[in-house]
């Protein structure tokens, strides 16, 4: 049927090839991104498993294959919750849990009421768009880099508004040591992420006939009713898999606690990733750093798993 | 686009809740960039005592000295060339992927594409250290330079954008109709014939959409380029933050870098995020 070239159907003894070639196709076309893939993350996560069960520590380094085995004790270290390690890890990761919990609802929520609000025309709807674009698309070491000029103790705007302006606080705060510091890493990540969740539930809704809309404000349906009827049930595919890639970026995102904070982060904030990043470079324990690493994948695995169980109900998932 | 959603006009309270939404949400969004912008404009004095809304004079003097406090311009040329050419890779690669899962059935077709997107959740972290090794490994037995070099850093960027950019594309080449290619299959055009002469042309807001997303994760990654590269292959990422770690912190010059920085990514993205947008819409959320 898919001639490759004009006339070759007087050739018929040639189609032999062609089909080969036809079954060969598909794996050739993906054979580029397979390679990356491997070489990139699938046989780096592999060694990082296996360098979880070597005890690797500097001093094997320069030829990690020499590092004795170690059975699980870098697991049991991790996971040892009364000692300094394992507290250590399990508070990060409570911190971690707190943190996306709270950053993926704001972002989920803002978003999608700017999305909702905008759905219809009105002046400078077009601005506004690319106005709250804006923190998606800066990269994130120069937006988080102004954030912490913002938060600056002495010369900072945060403190200038509310201490010298508002006389909101008898004096000024510490934003990026301290307890304070869970509050400055949710403002800067929900201002940076939440145009993610803005963009695509603006692309979601336009995939939503008007004519329901119009259907359901000829019954009489109010605004409140055709969001609760319409607009929200028509995004839910939408927002299954938006949801997910939030928590799965908010949870291992380590660039903006690292740019906010440097290489120490402060104990209120310490998230996964800088957590385990610090574990690893700053004690050179590489062994234990792949442990924690390992923990952190098999969470998101079985969370990913979970949700989209809980979530699939009744769609059809065979293409993805 | 631009129609109404429902036939009647909204209601008054919806309008001025939208008003109020709306101007808070941005004021919360140009504070930070009022901040880049006008810090950048203010003499030193300003930036080093209390924070002051009106700077006290402007001056441009921070955009000439960002240039010789750290060599920015070498940082830009080194991110301009891994971002670009990470871009130009990863489309290309996600291209063929795309148009194999969504054109071919084969087997091991759901096996890549979930292993594929599946690399989306593995923590950074978890591979930093092996992928440092395997670079350090195959450049020693080899000699071809991975580990500190731009090469390695454009091969580790482009797979990042590769599950999202190859997800995407076979929404949106799904959504190309069979019949065309089809068609110039039958007018003699070969597999990849009909790929670039009636898929791709079909499918250039998704195209265009997967470039910018690919542009702006190399451009923005911060966790690699700390650890993959040195002094002459030193990233805006890292190179940004050589300005903190001099004795006097320069707000000024720190604030004007960012914004030089930022321009050519804000400008681009805001130029193409209409694409995105249909691409999204076309592709992904569908």
């Amino acid at each position: 049927m898919h001639k490759n070239s004009p006339g070759s159907a007087e050739k018929a003894p040639r189609r032999r090839p062609g089909r080969i070639r036809r079954i060969a196709l598909p794996y050739l076309l993906l054979l580029p991104a397979l390679f990356l893939e491997l070489l990139v993350h699938l046989v780096p996560m592999v060694i990082g498993i296996v360098m979880s069960f070597k005890e690797l520590t500097q001093f094997y380094i320069r030829d990690w294959g020499t590092a004795p085995w170690s059975g699980f004790d870098n697991y049991k270290v991790s996971v040892d919750f009364d000692a300094p390690v394992g507290q250590d890890l399990l508070h990060s990761f409570f911190v971690t849990v707190v943190f996306t919990i709270l950053s993926v609802s704001f972002c989920w929520l803002i978003g999608t009421a700017a999305a909702v609000y905008m759905q219809d025309n009105f002046r400078g709807r077009g601005i506004l768009r690319a106005l709250f674009l804006v923190p998606y698309a800066l990269p994130v070491y120069a937006a988080v880099i102004t954030w912490v000029f913002m938060f600056q103790h002495d010369n900072g705007l945060v403190n200038h508004v509310l201490h010298d302006q508002l006389h909101i606080t008898s004096k000024p705060s510490f934003w990026l040591i301290g307890d304070n510091s869970f509050y400055a890493l949710l403002i800067v990540h929900v201002w940076k992420g939440w145009p993610f969740a803005f963009l695509i539930v603006m692309a979601g809704l336009q995939n939503i006939p008007k004519e329901l809309y119009e259907a359901a404000a000829l019954d009489g349906a109010g605004m409140v009713q055709q969001l609760r009827r319409i607009t929200l049930p028509s995004l839910r595919p939408v927002n299954q898999v938006l949801v997910l890639v939030l928590f799965l970026w908010t949870f291992n995102d380590f660039n903006t606690p690292y740019v906010l904070f440097g290489k120490a982060a402060p104990e209120a904030a310490d998230l996964i990733s800088v957590h385990i990043y610090q574990a690893s470079f700053v004690t050179w324990n590489f062994g234990t750093g792949s442990a924690m690493s390992v923990l952190l994948l098999l969470f998101l695995l079985v969370v990913t798993g979970v949700y989209l169980a809980l979530t699939s109900r009744g769609r059809r998932t065979a293409d993805v | 686009m631009s129609s109404p959603s429902s036939p009647m006009a909204p209601p008054r309270s919806f309008i001025w809740s939208r008003r109020i939404f709306l101007t808070l949400l941005t004021g919360f969004v140009l504070l930070p960039v009022y901040v880049m912008v006008s810090s950048s404009l203010k003499p030193l004095a300003d930036v080093m005592g209390k924070f002051r809304w009106l700077p006290s004079g402007l001056t441009i003097r921070p955009y000439i000295d960002i240039w010789s406090t750290v060599p920015l311009a070498r940082y830009f040329v080194n991110s301009l060339v891994v971002a670009g050419a990470a871009t130009v890779l990863s489309v290309v690669i996600a291209v063929f992927s795309a148009y194999a899962v969504s054109r071919y059935s084969f087997r091991g077709k759901r096996v890549f594409t979930v292993t594929v997107l599946s690399t989306q959740m593995f923590p950074g972290i978890l591979f930093l250290l092996p992928l440092f090794l395997i670079y350090v490994n195959i450049g020693n037995a080899t000699g071809i330079a991975l580990f500190g070099s731009r090469g390695g850093l454009i091969l580790t960027y482009l797979t990042f954008s590769l599950p999202f950019s190859i997800w995407m594309l076979i929404g949106y080449f799904d959504s190309v109709p069979r019949d065309l290619d089809e068609a110039a299959l039958v007018d003699g055009c070969g597999p990849l014939g009909a790929l670039f002469r009636v898929v791709v042309p079909a499918a250039i807001p998704g195209i265009v959409a997967v470039a910018v997303y690919a542009f702006m994760t190399a451009w923005g990654e911060v966790l690699f380029a700390s650890v993959m590269t040195n002094d002459t292959t030193r990233t805006l990422a890292v190179g940004l933050q050589g300005y903190s770690t001099l004795n006097d912190v320069y707000w000024n010059q720190i604030m004007a870098a960012s914004l030089v920085v930022s321009v050519p990514v804000v400008a681009g993205f805001l130029l193409l995020q209409r694409y995105l947008v249909a691409g999204l819409t076309a592709g992904a959320v569908k």
